[in-house]
């Protein structure tokens, strides 16, 4: 088999610049998972230009500037943005293996996490009160499929947070586990990134007039 | 408790369809027994169901495709049958039944048999012309496959309980609204696509992973044979189109399930964003089956050229043009919507472009063939083979892309002839290239010459019987996906179509005997030497079938052809090199992940077609707990001892020393 590619490995070693072989795990789990993000955000991409064709089509019904209450999406966003600095707090504490930092930065992350959902389930829950549910028109539908992919991509990201805290509480900061985190940390601070467009895009400029 | 699901779902009162799933239980049950009496279980769940070894995942989607392509074609030939039948006659299969066999028949080629054994082929083939032990998550690998197989199950569960949809292999609402299709078949469509595309958008992640951060030493990007360069841009494709799929068909399924608004006519809906979405991933779909296809033609014709890749650059800048354009020109496949005159001139003409680069690699692959010391074995006719019959499809698809013409043909059989011209004599002949190509690499034996021959003239002259008359038909204005008809000057043409479905039927019929002749002679068909075909890439400098670790040692590349060069180093000197260091390797431990994973999966996709809300909540917090068990393996590498390494190689080597002696000696 390979023998007759073998001297070859042996002689090649003045390359120089050359290729060097596959990368190692971190970097390759890393950019697998950069290329999934990526493929995430075509996903939002699709339901963004979804609710920019339907943004008007409200069938007599309500419309952003009816529904949206700034106030609370500017809660919504500042618990978010800083759940973001909480887990990069979280990455650094597992850079330099401290297990109580990790876990805590990783519980205030969750706590905020957990308080988006909260308000984001508040809203919806309020809107369908008000007879604004998903079903009302093409708007309302897009509208609850934009922001309830994102929410959804919120509690996904926390139970995954929930288990990356118990597998360094139960198995240490073993190098797959570091891996994970990185995976993690890209997901959590990819969903702020969605928001940022969602709220300017949904709220900001659906509540102007 | 169990939701919609009736006795009434099973189709007692319909013989074609109980007949058919009656044949088809006997037979998986007949080969379970089998299994089972002759102890081959606890093998087939080590080494294959929980395998993680991409050449055996390889080996496994290719399986499933062929063996989805005989229930995508038992559907072809009925449709062939009714419509020769049809004339002033209702013929033998009644509408609703009919509609769900040309929707069954577009869905399972497209989707269960095209991509899987593209992806098939990648998969088993990438990691060894890269030079490397595996790709880059081989566990992913296992759960991607799993699913796509799962999608496969439910597609073929539809057969027996309920029914499939009877929209067309795309469910253009508002017919597949709620409204127009209450039943479960459009369900049973939606939820397999989600669940397969899943597995598909995992398999181009890998891939392109794969490609992009795992190849061996001196492995740079213009090293790479033009089949990695496919496979990334296929990949890519994947990664950039299927999001779109999973997004549009998850609007149809809000709007089915819970009354939303994306897709209806009441409500703001919008009709046309559906067409806009799912051409935005269907047009680059086509190229994602196709530009593997353009790859293995490429290795094809190379080695059987004994020349190199003839404008090597050039190409690839050709699949990258390819995989940028095929992003905009989804317009063209509705032309009719009324988007206006500039807006369709503008795609007409975007598609006629991507024509160019196509064009490009025709000449390539003919410039690679001149001059050269051509061999005219199997795998190189279905390559001269696709030549001609894709240059055809590709000229009506040119025709098709001036707007008025369209107006003209569009939804006619002209189109159903322009496309299957385009992906049998492109995808499918690359793809049965590929096999016969690259099966002595996955089991160490060649398939049998002269029926495979057979098999290509049957195909090649079959397909020509068959849509040829379908051009004409759509220019005497037979519109596509009719169940009767009572135009007289129709009839000839389509009696003559269907004999071309039996010529295909004759070619299918060829490949099955040549598995099974090749299978019983494969002491004569043996491949020792690891390279039958006199080949250029790293995939023939393994033995055949390959270890588990694919190479001792991973090669240092130096150039383009890497193993050629190898080789006639190797040959120049009359004598192999010097045996290496060997040292332990890590490989990855087997995992049934995927396997359960698909379980769970199945069990969700039937439970949400049916309505069965407990079983829903059961398979996600089955799957959940599969994820976590995983998360929590200690060890995921198994070590295979330097001293086992040696053993497997030195064997290897001994017998392609002694060729080469034998050779040296004449």
């Amino acid at each position: 088999m390979s023998t007759v590619a073998l001297t070859e490995a042996h002689q090649g070693a003045a390359a120089g610049r050359e290729w060097n072989g596959p990368a190692p795990k971190r970097i390759v789990t890393g950019y697998g998972f950069w290329i999934f993000i990526l493929s995430d955000m075509i996903m939002f991409a699709t339901f963004f230009a979804t609710y920019a064709v339907l943004v008007g089509q409200t069938a007599g019904g309500p419309t952003g500037h009816d529904l949206f209450d700034l106030r609370n999406v500017a809660i919504e966003t500042a618990f978010l943005l800083a759940s973001s600095f909480t887990c990069g707090l979280a990455s650094i504490a597992a850079d330099v293996r401290s297990k109580n930092w990790f876990q805590l930065a990783m519980a205030v992350t969750c706590v905020l996490g957990l308080g988006f959902l909260t308000l984001e389930g508040q809203e919806f829950a309020s809107l369908v009160a008000r007879g604004a549910g998903p079903t009302r028109s093409a708007f309302l539908s897009a509208f609850f499929t934009l922001v309830g992919c994102h929410g959804l991509h919120v509690s996904a990201g926390t139970l995954w947070l929930l288990t990356m805290m118990a597998q360094v509480f139960t198995k240490g900061f073993r190098p797959d586990i570091q891996r994970r985190i990185l995976c993690f940390a890209l997901f959590w601070h990819a969903l702020d990134i969605i928001w940022i467009a969602v709220f300017t895009i949904v709220y900001l400029l659906g509540s102007a007039k | 408790m169990l939701g919609k699901l009736t006795w009434d779902a099973i189709p007692f009162d319909q013989p074609i369809p109980m007949i058919a799933s009656g044949v088809v239980a006997l037979a998986i049950l007949a080969i379970l027994g089998w299994v089972v009496i002759k102890g081959y279980l606890p093998y087939l769940w080590r080494e294959w169901i929980t395998s993680v070894d991409h050449k055996r995942i390889g080996v496994m989607y290719t399986l499933l495709a062929m063996v989805m392509l005989l229930r995508g074609f038992a559907d072809a030939i009925m449709m062939r049958l009714q419509q020769s039948l049809a004339f002033h006659s209702p013929g033998f299969l009644p509408p609703e039944h009919y509609n769900q066999i040309f929707s069954a028949h577009g869905t399972i080629m497209i989707f269960f048999v095209a991509m899987p054994f593209m992806i098939g082929l990648m998969n088993f083939i990438v990691p060894l012309q890269l030079g490397v032990r595996d790709v880059a998550f081989p566990t992913l690998n296992s759960v991607g496959f799993w699913l796509t197989a799962t999608g496969a199950l439910l597609i073929n569960i539809s057969l027996i309980v309920g029914e499939f949809a009877r929209t067309g292999w795309l469910p253009y609402p508002p017919l597949s609204e709620l409204a127009y299709s209450p039943g479960v078949g459009v369900d049973y469509y939606l939820w397999s696509l989600e669940i397969s595309g899943v597995g598909t958008l995992v398999a181009g992640i890998n891939l392109v992973t794969t490609v992009l951060k795992i190849r061996t030493r001196g492995m740079s990007y213009l090293r790479m044979p033009m089949f990695c360069w496919t496979t990334l841009a296929t990949n890519l494709l994947i990664v950039a189109a299927f999001p779109i799929l999973t997004a549009t068909l998850a609007m149809l399924l809000l709007d089915r399930y819970l009354g939303f608004h994306f897709f209806t006519n009441e409500g703001g809906g919008n009709v046309m964003m559906f067409m806009n979405l799912i051409w935005a991933w269907g047009h680059p779909e086509v190229y994602i089956l196709v530009l593997p296809a353009f790859g293995i033609f490429s290795e094809v014709i190379s080695t059987f050229s004994g020349k190199p890749l003839f404008g090597y650059r050039s190409m690839v800048a050709a699949t990258m043009a390819i995989c940028i354009l095929s992003f905009m020109v989804w317009l063209h496949h509705f032309f009719t919507m009324g988007a206006g005159a500039d807006v369709n001139a503008i795609f007409g003409i975007a598609t006629m472009i991507i024509a160019v680069p196509t064009g490009v690699k025709v000449f390539n692959w003919l410039f690679t063939m001149y001059g050269g010391k051509v061999r005219f074995q199997t795998p190189l006719l279905w390559s001269i083979g696709f030549m001609v019959t894709f240059i055809i499809g590709g000229v009506t698809g040119v025709l098709m892309a001036v707007p008025p013409v369209a107006f003209v043909l569009h939804n006619s059989l002209f189109l159903v002839a322009h496309f299957h011209n385009v992906i049998i004599g492109g995808v499918l002949f690359g793809a049965f290239a590929g096999y016969t190509y690259w099966f002595p690499k996955a089991f160490g034996f060649k398939l049998h010459e002269g029926l495979g021959r057979a098999a290509f003239w049957c195909w090649l002259v079959g397909f020509y019987v068959a849509f040829m008359p379908l051009y004409v038909l759509g220019l005497l204005g037979m519109t596509r996906r009719m169940q009767h008809y009572d135009v007289p000057q129709w009839h000839p043409w389509l009696i003559v179509a269907a004999c071309g479905a039996v010529l295909i039927m004759c070619g299918i019929a060829f490949q099955i005997a040549q598995l099974v002749v090749s299978v019983r002679q494969r002491a004569q068909l043996r491949d020792e030497t690891g390279d039958p075909w006199d080949g250029r890439s790293l995939e023939w400098a393994t033995a055949s079938p390959p270890p588990a670790f694919n190479f001792a040692v991973l090669p240092r590349v130096s150039g383009e052809d890497a193993y050629w060069k190898f080789k006639h180093r190797a040959t120049g000197q009359s004598r192999l090199d010097e045996e290496p260091a060997y040292r332990n390797i890590e490989i990855p431990r087997n995992s049934a992940t995927g396997f359960v994973c698909a379980f769970f999966a199945t069990m969700m996709g039937f439970a949400l077609v049916w309505h069965i809300w407990w079983m829903v909540a059961a398979g996600a917090i089955g799957a959940f707990a599969t994820f976590i068990v995983f998360a929590w393996r200690d060890h995921d590498e198994d070590v295979i001892p330097a001293l086992e390494v040696a053993r497997i190689d030195r064997s290897n080597w001994a017998q392609r020393s002694a060729i080469l002696g034998k050779e040296a000696a004449e």
